[in-house]
């Protein structure tokens, strides 16, 4: 169905009353909150890569070189707390969940829209402090992301702004959770019934749990930083009476679902992804919806591979050990279903199917190499190395940020009604591809061979594997500039997309680009699948 | 665009029944001093996470009025408390075998 609104502005055209900044940072509309989360998120990304490519430049020779120990020490603390608080976990649920999840079950906003902009705002909020705590105080956070104690209690440097700037965040991320949750139980359209949800809603449904349910222990958690800090109490402090391993405890309680609340949906979009571009129904829908609540349920229970060599008991480690191991079944099964998905299908080699490809192999990668230090035998190894550097960045910059440039790729067109030259989107996939495995593969081997990270220095030995490693740095950063150059361009001059470009079936598809302003002309009725595309065409 | 009303009205409860929480989360508080001051070695943090647990138990079913709400809300709080239950016991886990 063609609403003809092509060229039209949509949900971007000014709104009556309000207009410039303030019908933006005032909006209750979804899609235009989820803009605002797309820009401060993109901002954030160049600051946190920005400051990895800077680090990386320092690692490329042994020696005090380029920045001194303590700058050293700030920077990874900051590209870490900017890459996971302030980009990674927002990404794809705030931005792209906002603006898609009620276009996608037929409903005009989320339940609780002023508490939507209010989740926004605390979230301007928590990167505001974030970034105040780098410049005022006795210098910037040197901690790392993970503010373990007893040193983030006794270090002079500016954690207690930094804890409370993510404690805020937190509050974001728990507010937009519900609001999900929410959204999806009540705002369903008519006939929109759970099995006939797109597999991305499913994974933000799944996320949104974590959201709710882990998110608030990181807060808490952050607190009683503070607060010992400030009152000087015995919590965690083994010097004061209290107990280091009960703060990587409550840390990790939150911080491991948390790797899954970036990477859930992801995997939602490679879900939704992939049928389209093999004009097939996608294998196993009950699975890969299952197993995203699976894997949020058993990705809460594992958190303790992350303390393995921390004086845990060998009982506990054992325990989480086994459990660790049980999140790769449902992980598997996605990646299973969407290769069995693409089996035989149709398959056309658009933009969007190039990242969602590279998703599965960096993924796998990273999920793989993942186990490794799931074996409590061989973790001991590599624990604190490189190993785990790699291992990192493969799932979520190979994985969410692959699943991210996908899900972009695959609907600005949607959202801006104009359309990216694919050629270019083509290759400024294969340069990051290239570019990510040249920068983190050679981790793997530096980690094997005993390279700790974090640190600022390091044997001569080493040097081989940081050279091509800053190397694959450089080589990533020309994909990004020319993808998101493509992007921008699309997005202000491309030409005009229609309103189903991919021939796509679910919902948001079936109104203009871009939506208006209540998303529907007419309330739709759901009437088949989201991967059912008998009679569905393209609309260019 | 709603698809389905939230049905769940007021549910009065009288000033007698309500005290009578009141006075059982006071008992309540008593009793975790009281326990507090006993060893139980171990069980001394079960038995406090148990008396607590009861509390909320009181305030969510009647102060909240889950009580009165439906299966879904019912169920999504009880998933909330066995996940922190889980977490909390996992954690404890880890201490009790600690040498």
């Amino acid at each position: 169905m063609d609403h003809g609104n092509v060229g039209g502005l949509g949900f971007l055209a000014p709104a009556p009353g309000r207009k410039g900044l303030l019908s933006w940072i005032g909006t209750t509309d979804h899609k235009r909150i989820g803009l605002l989360y797309m820009g401060c998120v993109g901002f954030m990304f160049f600051c946190g890569a920005a400051l990895g490519m800077i680090l990386r430049l320092k690692l490329m020779t042994p020696g005090s070189t380029l920045v001194g120990p303590q700058t050293y020490n700030a920077m990874f603390t900051l590209h870490g707390v900017i890459m996971i608080f302030l980009v990674v976990i927002p990404s794809i649920p705030a931005s792209l969940g906002n603006i898609l999840l009620p276009l996608q079950i037929g409903a005009e906003d989320v339940s609780f829209p002023r508490l939507n902009l209010f989740s926004w705002w605390l979230y301007v909020l928590g990167a505001t402090l974030a970034v105040v705590s780098i410049f005022t105080g006795s210098g910037a956070p040197d901690t790392g992301w993970t503010f373990y104690v007893p040193f983030s209690e006794r270090t002079t440097t500016n954690v207690s702004l930094a804890v409370t700037a993510v404690t805020i965040l937190g509050f974001s991320s728990i507010l937009t959770g519900l609001n999900f949750v929410t959204t999806i139980h009540r705002l369903r359209a008519p006939g929109m019934t759970w099995t006939r949800l797109p597999l991305f809603v499913w994974s933000l449904y799944a996320t949104a749990w974590i959201q709710v349910l882990a998110t608030p222990i990181l807060g808490i958690t952050l607190v009683l930083v503070f607060a010992e800090r400030v009152l000087n109490l015995g919590l965690f402090d083994p010097g004061r009476g209290g107990d280091p391993l009960l703060y990587q405890h409550l840390f990790w309680i939150y911080s491991h679902p948390a790797v899954y609340i970036m990477v859930l949906p992801a995997m939602g979009v490679i879900s939704d992804i992939i049928p389209v571009f093999a004009r097939k129904n996608i294998f196993g829908y009950k699975m890969i919806a299952f197993s995203s609540l699976a894997i949020a349920f058993a990705g809460s229970l594992v958190w303790a591979h992350h303390m393995f060599t921390s004086g845990m008991s060998d009982t506990a480690v054992l325990v989480f050990s086994f459990l660790t191991f049980i999140v790769a079944i449902p992980s598997a099964i996605k990646v299973f279903n969407w290769v069995s998905t693409l089996y035989k299908g149709s398959i056309s080699v658009e933009p969007p199917l190039l990242f969602s490809l590279g998703f599965i192999f960096m993924f796998s990668v990273g999920g793989l190499t993942g186990l490794v230090q799931g074996a409590a035998g061989t973790d001991i190894h590599v624990h604190d190395t490189y190993f785990i550097v790699g291992h990192f960045h493969y799932v979520i910059f190979g994985g969410t940020g692959l699943g991210m440039f996908a899900a972009l790729h695959f609907w600005l067109p949607k959202i801006f009604g104009r359309m990216y030259d694919r050629g270019v989107a083509k290759l400024s996939f294969w340069i990051i591809l290239v570019g990510m495995n040249v920068l983190y593969f050679p981790m793997f081997i530096l980690g094997l061979e005993g390279l700790p990270r974090r640190y600022y220095d390091y044997l001569p030995k080493y040097a081989h594997g940081q050279v091509l490693s800053t190397i694959g740095s450089w080589i990533l950063a020309v994909g990004l500039v020319i993808m998101f150059a493509n992007l921008y361009r699309g997005m202000r001059r491309g030409p005009l997309a229609g309103d189903n470009p991919w021939g796509a079936a679910t919902l948001e598809w079936t109104t203009s680009s871009p939506p208006p302003t209540n998303n529907f002309e007419v309330e739709p009725v759901v009437t088949h699948g989201p991967y059912d595309f008998r009679g569905v065409a393209r609309h260019e | 665009m709603s698809h389905a009303q939230n049905e769940s009205g007021s549910h009065p409860l009288s000033y007698r029944f309500l005290a009578a929480i009141w006075a059982a989360l006071l008992t309540l508080t008593a009793l975790t001093i009281f326990a507090a001051r006993i060893d139980l070695g171990f069980f001394n943090v079960v038995a406090a996470l148990g008396i607590a647990s009861i509390k909320s138990s009181l305030v969510i079913f009647f102060f909240m009025h889950l009580k009165y709400e439906n299966r879904t809300i019912k169920t999504m709080v009880l998933v909330a408390f066995v996940v922190l239950a889980i977490c909390i016991g996992l954690t404890f886990f880890d201490v009790g075998f600690r040498r």
